[in-house]
């Protein structure tokens, strides 16, 4: 093996790109440190003897002549127990160990460890001395948070058979297992972060992923491995919607990409989701997340690195059997990165500046999710769901970050700016947005919710549709200018649009709507209609029905607990119907 | 530092504000030069690119009168900084940091790379104190918070400088250190005198003036200085935040004119232009600036700001205002319309927001139905204008009874709640006039605000007593959290 831990010479520096001349084996994709301060980047173009480099941290100050030191290795992340809680910066670095060591501001050239080296993990074994070991099969499990069991898996490459077992109290990089050939394995692994990591096969996705939010769990609802893109504007809510998914889905781990986002964004998750309970097992929700930061005033050539270190780990739970959720806000940034980056090295650029590249690096990216059956031996079943948000300028989707994600995901929740400015919140168009995956999903909710599920959500969307037609015609001839049953339609529209797509991401009854309520309020919202509009045909005014005390309880249908909505909506349709036919002459 | 600069004759270029020298790799990325012109005048030159062959530099003072000939170039330090001191306050400097009002240069604690270096967001401290502007359409629905950055997007020819210069003379912060004041830096790029004075002529006349420190850059001062205008004012900002545990406000006029300078060296570069001819880099640029605000763990200070984007022609969607929008935490949107219906301030709520008002809100911030009732106003204003929309096509007659109430709404709520001339408002004055307000609506159609709310506040005799009934609420234990 040649080692490829060669010195070079700085030759220009162009803000976050460096050419350096006379390293001799370096390869495209490997990591090398540059100059005295000791900045890490990445090899992005190699021309016989010069090599170009994207540094992940300032440049300022760096001289012609400087040093350039190889590593031989592309960019890697460190993946074993300690992850979870942690928030890193786009290279795989503890913000929190940067802080003690640095203080509140981020010095350059620093390094710490991913994982703790010094705390002790009680390791508890799956295999026996003599076991046959395959790629990806288990070889114990910690707990690495209570409750929440790291699997420690055998590195994809390695085979062998076990020679001894360690069990008890180690470090990560203790060796806990010994093969045959002499080789060791430990709790901890690392895996180059461009590469996927290997599965046994790809599985079609039949399960959910709910995300407790009532316009896309019933109108674009995905699937556990599936792929969906949330463009918006600013200020049309794409933050608030990841961090509520992040806080809602029902995935078992949570990986969260702040990527060239506001900082202020990444303090609100750190103080807020401690205090907050997941969902699935109550506890604190920390427990599940990584948390990936890079802030967009943190150095770009890092951007690009941070969504990949997001999949890598996000990635490696899945191949522990888990459901990870991957929350990319926002991509955009990272392309806006790729496009600055290829700026400098005056590639020829492709539409609006970008580069040409554009479309196969989202493609590639996307593409690394999905349900699979995990390495190694039994049936293990994992999910990488990716959730991106992409920032369009001007809120224009004909621009190439939204084109290229829409081409190759699987659902597109768009975020409009009308909506937005009226405070419906989530401010998803449920005209312009669309799911692929419904149709998939349908099986499930028969099995699991209700046969009639499907038909309620049919007939919503009509009233949906209906109502955006009656919208029109009101702009021209006026309210007024309809007939009564028409009117009927409107309003069940605005109660659809109000009582049912609205959700208040800040009130902690509704920020979460399990799917029993969402059906039981989906049903109450059609007996509302069928109701209404029976009476309007017998000539019932819509102002009359509309003055009805009950109405006002539809709209606080929402702040009902979803163990007394059953309840709740039973006196409701029964009040009303009582009410309405008192109306009927 | 040696104390002797050595000189070099080597310009072989000079396009737009660049200058190439050649041989000079010696000179680090980011260094700043002297430029020694014939007649003794030394003006300020920044490396952007440095290579074996050559440098490219930045002249910020502008090129002309440079040559091949004609200039002598030396190394001054690795990267800009600007001189510090808490004498600083009461001074006028320009647009780099040199006294600019007469008076001699401060004698400095500490010299700092303007740049700064990015904070650890674990560092960060969530904002949730509330700034009290003074406005209604500030305070009660688009409220700013300690460490935000809240930018004014105006259009040419709106009152921004009367909106700012009031918030510079009237914002209370209210809480913790409520007695120090804010410290207050303005930092001018490109604007006039004329609009200088306008944005402060009413904090200079008050005691505030002994807080306010000012770097300016005017319209007729060197283009290329108003990239490094902001940072110097950014640099101070944390120097008397975080060193001296103080609470700044950092005012930052024009980020047009600014974003014209970036545009002007990326050009002169020959970069790929991006949007309008603007640089690809126009985002993380701005980034660097906007995400200085904040407050730090262990510092006592804040950094809040208040950018103005004047947007050309109106243009919500023009680069500088759409990547502004896209890194600060909200935006108020100045209005034409209402400017002229002759209201003041001319803030349109619609599509102004303030991202960080749920934190700096609510119980022991400013009052538990401030969240509530603001959605409320919000909801039946947003009604209001889309029917006013609607009478435009199909005139009043054809409307409902309760529409016609909400175009009335829609109406005194422009007049009465946005507009307040010259008077001030505190916060429990705006939310009692939002509860007046809403008397128009019976109390069942109000359903963004909890019931238990509705029947505290809502007034059935008129506006009397609300302070009264809001010490009995607050005594409750909150429904919701922050």
């Amino acid at each position: 093996m040649i080692s490829r831990n060669d010195q070079g010479r700085i030759f220009k520096i162009a803000g976050p790109a460096v050419v350096v001349e006379g390293m001799e084996t370096v390869q495209l994709g490997d990591i090398v440190f540059v100059g005295d301060a000791h900045l890490m980047a990445e090899v992005i173009r190699v021309e016989r003897s010069r090599a170009v480099l994207q540094v992940f941290e300032d440049t300022t100050g760096l001289r012609v002549g400087e040093p350039v030191t190889g590593t031989g290795a592309p960019l890697s992340v460190e993946l074993g127990p300690g992850l979870l809680g942690q928030i890193y910066d786009g290279v795989q670095r503890p913000l929190e160990s940067l802080l003690a060591m640095q203080g509140a501001f981020l010095a350059r050239g620093a390094s710490a460890p991913a994982v703790s080296v010094d705390r002790q993990w009680d390791f508890v074994p799956r295999v026996r001395v003599g076991d046959q070991l395959m790629p990806g099969a288990i070889i114990g499990e910690v707990e690495e948070r209570p409750g929440r069991m790291h699997r420690v898996l055998v590195p994809p490459a390695v085979t062998g058979r076990v020679d001894h077992v360690d069990a008890g109290r180690h470090t990560v990089h203790d060796p806990v297992v010994r093969l045959s050939d002499g080789r060791s394995l430990a709790m901890s692994q690392r895996w180059p972060v461009k590469v996927g990591r290997p599965f046994q096969e790809k599985l079609d996705p039949t399960e959910p992923f709910l995300t407790g939010q009532r316009v896309l769990d019933a109108l674009l609802p995905i699937c556990r491995g599936g792929t969906a893109i949330i463009p918006g504007g600013f200020g049309t809510g794409k933050t608030v919607l990841e961090q509520t998914l992040a806080k809602c889905a029902n995935a078992e781990i949570i990986v969260y990409v702040g990527c060239g986002e506001r900082g202020n964004e990444m303090t609100d998750v750190l103080s807020e989701f401690p205090k907050l309970d997941d969902p699935v097992t109550g506890r604190p929700l920390m427990e599940r997340t990584i948390l990936i930061a890079n802030t967009s005033n943190m150095p770009v050539a890092a951007r690009e690195a941070s969504v990949y270190v997001g999949l890598t780990m996000a990635e490696y739970y899945r191949d522990m059997g888990y459901h990870v959720a991957l929350l990319a806000d926002s991509t955009s940034r990272w392309a806006e990165a790729l496009r600055e980056i290829s700026s400098r090295l005056e590639e020829m650029p492709g539409e609006e500046g970008y580069p040409t590249y554009l479309a196969s690096r989202l493609a590639g990216f996307y593409e690394r999710s999905g349900r699979v059956r995990c390495l190694g031996d039994g049936d293990r079943i994992g999910s990488v769901t990716i959730v991106g948000a992409v920032s369009p300028p001007g809120g224009d989707y004909s621009e190439p970050v939204t084109q290229c994600s829409q081409r190759t995901t699987g659902a597109f929740w768009a975020l409009d700016a009308s909506l937005a400015y009226r405070r419906h919140f989530p401010a998803i168009s449920w005209s312009r947005s669309y799911s692929l995956y419904a149709r998939r999903l349908e099986p499930w909710y028969a099995e699991h919710l209700s046969r009639d599920w499907q038909d309620s959500v049919h007939a919503v969307r009509e009233l949906l549709q209906r109502d955006a037609e009656l919208q029109e015609v009101v702009q021209l001839v006026g309210p007024e200018g309809l007939q009564n049953h028409e009117r009927v339609i409107l309003e069940t529209g605005r109660a659809i649009r109000e009582d049912f797509l609205q959700q208040n991401a800040t009130s902690p009854t509704d920020m979460h709507c399990v799917l029993a309520k969402q059906h039981a309020m989906l049903r109450t919202l059609l007996f509302f209609h069928r109701v209404s509009s029976e009476a309007a045909r017998k000539g019932v005014g819509v102002e009359k029905i509309l003055a009805l005390p009950q109405r006002e309880l539809l709209s606080r249908m929402k702040e009902v607990p979803a163990a007394e909505i059953e309840a709740y909506v039973e006196r409701f349709q029964r009040e009303f119907e009582e009410a309405v036919r008192q109306l009927v002459p | 530092m040696s104390l002797v600069t050595t000189y070099y004759r080597n310009v072989t270029c000079v396009t737009g504000p660049l200058v190439f020298l050649e041989g000079a790799e010696q000179f680090g990325f980011g260094a700043m030069l002297d430029l020694v012109l014939p007649g003794g005048e030394v003006r300020t030159g920044q490396v952007l690119e440095a290579s074996r062959e050559l440098a490219l530099v930045q002249v910020l003072e502008g090129t002309s009168q440079i040559g091949p000939a004609a200039a002598q170039v030396g190394f001054r330090e690795a990267a800009a900084t600007v001189k510090l001191s808490p004498y600083l306050m009461g001074r006028v400097l320009d647009g780099s940091g040199r006294p600019r009002d007469g008076r001699p240069s401060v004698v400095y604690e500490e010299r700092r790379n303007i740049n700064g270096a990015p904070l650890n967001p674990v560092a960060r401290l969530q904002p949730r104190l509330f700034i009290e502007t003074g406005l209604s359409a500030i305070d009660g629905f688009n409220t700013l918070v300690r460490g935000q950055k809240l930018p004014i997007f105006s259009g040419p020819g709106l009152p921004v400088h009367e909106i700012v210069s009031s918030i510079l003379e009237r914002a209370r912060v209210v809480g913790d250190n409520e007695e120090q004041g804010l410290v207050v830096i303005f930092a001018a790029m490109g604007i006039t005198h004329r609009e200088a004075t306008a944005y402060l002529d009413r904090i200079r006349g008050s005691e505030a003036s002994q807080r306010l420190i000012t770097f300016l850059n005017l319209a007729d001062d060197p283009v290329i200085e108003r990239l490094v205008t902001p940072r110097c004012a950014l640099t101070a900002a944390e120097y008397f935040a975080f060193t001296h545990g103080m609470h700044v406000l950092v005012v930052l006029a024009d980020m047009t004119n600014y974003c014209e300078a970036l545009r002007e060296v990326s050009g002169a570069r020959e970069e790929i232009p991006g949007r309008r001819g603007y640089p690809g880099m126009m985002y993380t640029d701005l980034a660097s600036i906007y995400e200085r605000a904040g407050s730090v763990k262990g510092s006592e200070g804040s950094i809040t700001q208040i950018p103005v984007v004047t947007m050309p022609d109106d243009d919500i969607t023009h680069p500088i205002v759409d990547l502004t929008g896209y890194i600060t935490e909200g935006q108020v949107v100045l209005s034409r319309a209402l400017h002229h219906k002759g209201l003041f301030p001319p803030v349109d709520v619609l599509p102004s927001l303030s991202r960080l008002m749920n934190n700096g809100i609510g119980i022991g911030r400013t009052r538990e139905d401030h969240r509530e009732l603001a959605n409320q106003l919000y909801a039946c204003y947003a009604n209001g204008i889309d029917i006013r929309r609607l009478v435009s096509i199909v005139g009043e007659d054809a409307l409902t009874e309760s529409d016609r109430r909400y175009l009335v709404f829609a109406d005194r709520f422009e007049r009465e709640m946005i507009h307040q001339g010259d008077q001030r408002r505190t916060i429990h004055q705006t939310l009692d006039k939002g509860w007046e307000l809403l008397q128009m609506f019976p109390a069942s159609e109000l359903t963004r605000i909890r019931r238990v709310l509705v029947e505290h506040y809502y007034p059935e005799t008129g506006p009397a007593n609300s302070d009264e009934r809001a010490g009995q609420c607050m005594n409750q234990e909150p429904k919701t959290g922050s």
